[in-house]
């Protein structure tokens, strides 16, 4: 596999596993006014999702799709952030029946979001110019889900007392996943030495600014990074992945000869 | 012989125009997809007749729709084309003519403000713009009674491409087209 099929397919793998979370607050939104933003955000990162998925199947080639990539690959195949794929709530076994908890997918999309503003603002200048555009496009929404995000992070973590605690809470199961980002994997660096891809690594600085700032206002604590780091995007995932995935893939598993 | 039953390529390309022309967006058809901007080209490509769409977001729901009524369009003339999705340059609301900002506003949608992709895209930070926006916004001024004493409910609205607001002084809620 090419080393920008592997990169489109880890980029797509992000966006389509956090568009299946987020669309699980659609119906259930804490406020209708964030049952309709959340289903919004989910929207953009399925939108993006297919994009890189189509550009992936035109560059795996053979009888490749977009809903093969989707919907015909294991929890081994999927290179996404271990972030992405946790549920809304905190530290839980994958079976564990409990509430959601809107802190924690706060959390979590600003996290990712103040990432992802970075790492589409510089796939702009990718040599593959399909990959480029995706990124141009992404960009200006993820800006606005990091402004959406930013914005209750701010709102929770400087709000009530009960707020506050659940934000830093949120915050603090969330923050040592985010050492993913920063680790090498060989999709990357294939990614990188081609010029199609970019070092997340050299993001860090301005992503620890950006974080750093929106914490201070929403008077949050930033936790240590320690422990596991997690490896979903060598293939290696958490047991909540499976579980979403078997909801996501099922329909067209069923049916896999339907079309739409 | 191809020339009695098929136009020259030029007559086509100006037919087809000529017949997109008024086809309205699906979601709001008090304008159409050349005002929107989501209506780019319309060329003579390797295969013949090509219309060439943009995607508003990337997720947008109308694409498949737009297809179609592109299809059925060009067919009511007489004439068949491709239709090619084209990326970039990634749209804008900066592409939306005076015209169609005037008919959304009387439809009861605030049409998007000012000039988003020259200070997002040059050389403004992602940090400034997030940190800044609230302030740095201008009024929304109400499509009904024209009040610049307005508040953003929600950062999202009915379709991908607005948010939602409400008039402090005539109490209606109303749809805002993001400026993109």
């Amino acid at each position: 596999m090419s080393a920008t099929a592997n990169y489109l397919l880890h980029l797509a793998d992000n966006a389509v596993v956090l568009g299946q979370r987020t669309a699980e607050w659609c119906g259930h939104g804490p406020v209708i006014e964030e049952d309709i933003a959340l289903a919004n955000v989910s929207l953009d990162l399925i939108g993006q999702a297919r994009l890189l998925y189509q550009q992936a199947a035109v560059e795996l080639g053979g009888d490749a799709t977009e809903d093969k990539l989707a919907y015909f690959r294991d929890v081994p195949d999927f290179r996404n952030y271990t972030l992405l794929e946790l549920p809304h709530r905190s530290a839980l076994v994958g079976y564990a029946k409990s509430d959601m908890d809107y802190a924690t997918t706060i959390v979590r999309n600003f996290l990712y979001s103040a990432l992802m503003v970075l790492v589409w603002e510089s796939l702009q200048e990718s040599k593959d110019t399909q990959l480029a555009a995706i990124a141009a496009k992404s960009l200006k929404e993820v800006r606005y889900h990091l402004r959406h995000s930013r914005d209750w992070m701010v709102r929770l973590g400087d709000g009530t007392e009960e707020s506050h605690a659940r934000t830093q809470a949120a915050l603090d199961h969330l923050m040592p996943y985010t050492q993913e980002f920063w680790t090498d994997s060989s999709i990357e660096t294939a990614a990188v030495a081609a010029g199609v891809g970019v070092n997340a690594a050299s993001l860090r600085t301005q992503w620890d600014i950006l974080v750093d700032n929106t914490l201070t206002e929403a008077t949050l604590v930033r936790p240590a990074l320690e422990g596991y780091v997690t490896q979903g995007k060598n293939g290696l995932h958490s047991e909540h992945l499976g579980f979403l995935l078997t909801e996501m893939q099922s329909l067209a598993r069923a049916h896999p000869t339907a079309t739409w | 012989m191809n020339t009695v039953v098929t136009p020259a390529p030029a007559d086509a390309i100006k037919a087809a125009w000529t017949a997109l022309e008024t086809l309205a967006d699906p979601e709001i058809p008090v304008v159409s997809l050349r005002e929107l901007g989501i209506l780019r080209d319309v060329r003579q490509g390797a295969d013949g007749l090509e219309v060439v769409i943009t995607p508003t977001y990337s997720g947008c729901p109308a694409m498949g729709q737009i297809e179609e009524d592109v299809h059925t369009t060009l067919q009511a003339v007489g004439l068949q084309g491709k239709v090619v999705t084209q990326l970039a340059p990634a749209w804008t609301t900066d592409w939306m003519t005076d015209i169609a900002k005037e008919k959304l506003r009387a439809y009861g949608i605030a049409p998007p403000g000012g000039h988003c992709a020259k200070g997002r895209t040059e050389g403004e930070s992602v940090l400034r713009f997030v940190r800044g926006a609230a302030e740095s916004e201008p009024a929304v001024p109400c499509p009904r009674c024209g009040s610049n004493h307005t508040v953003e409910s929600s950062h999202f609205g009915s379709t991908a491409c607005k948010a939602l607001y409400k008039c402090l002084d005539c109490q209606e809620p109303f749809d805002y087209f993001k400026p993109y």
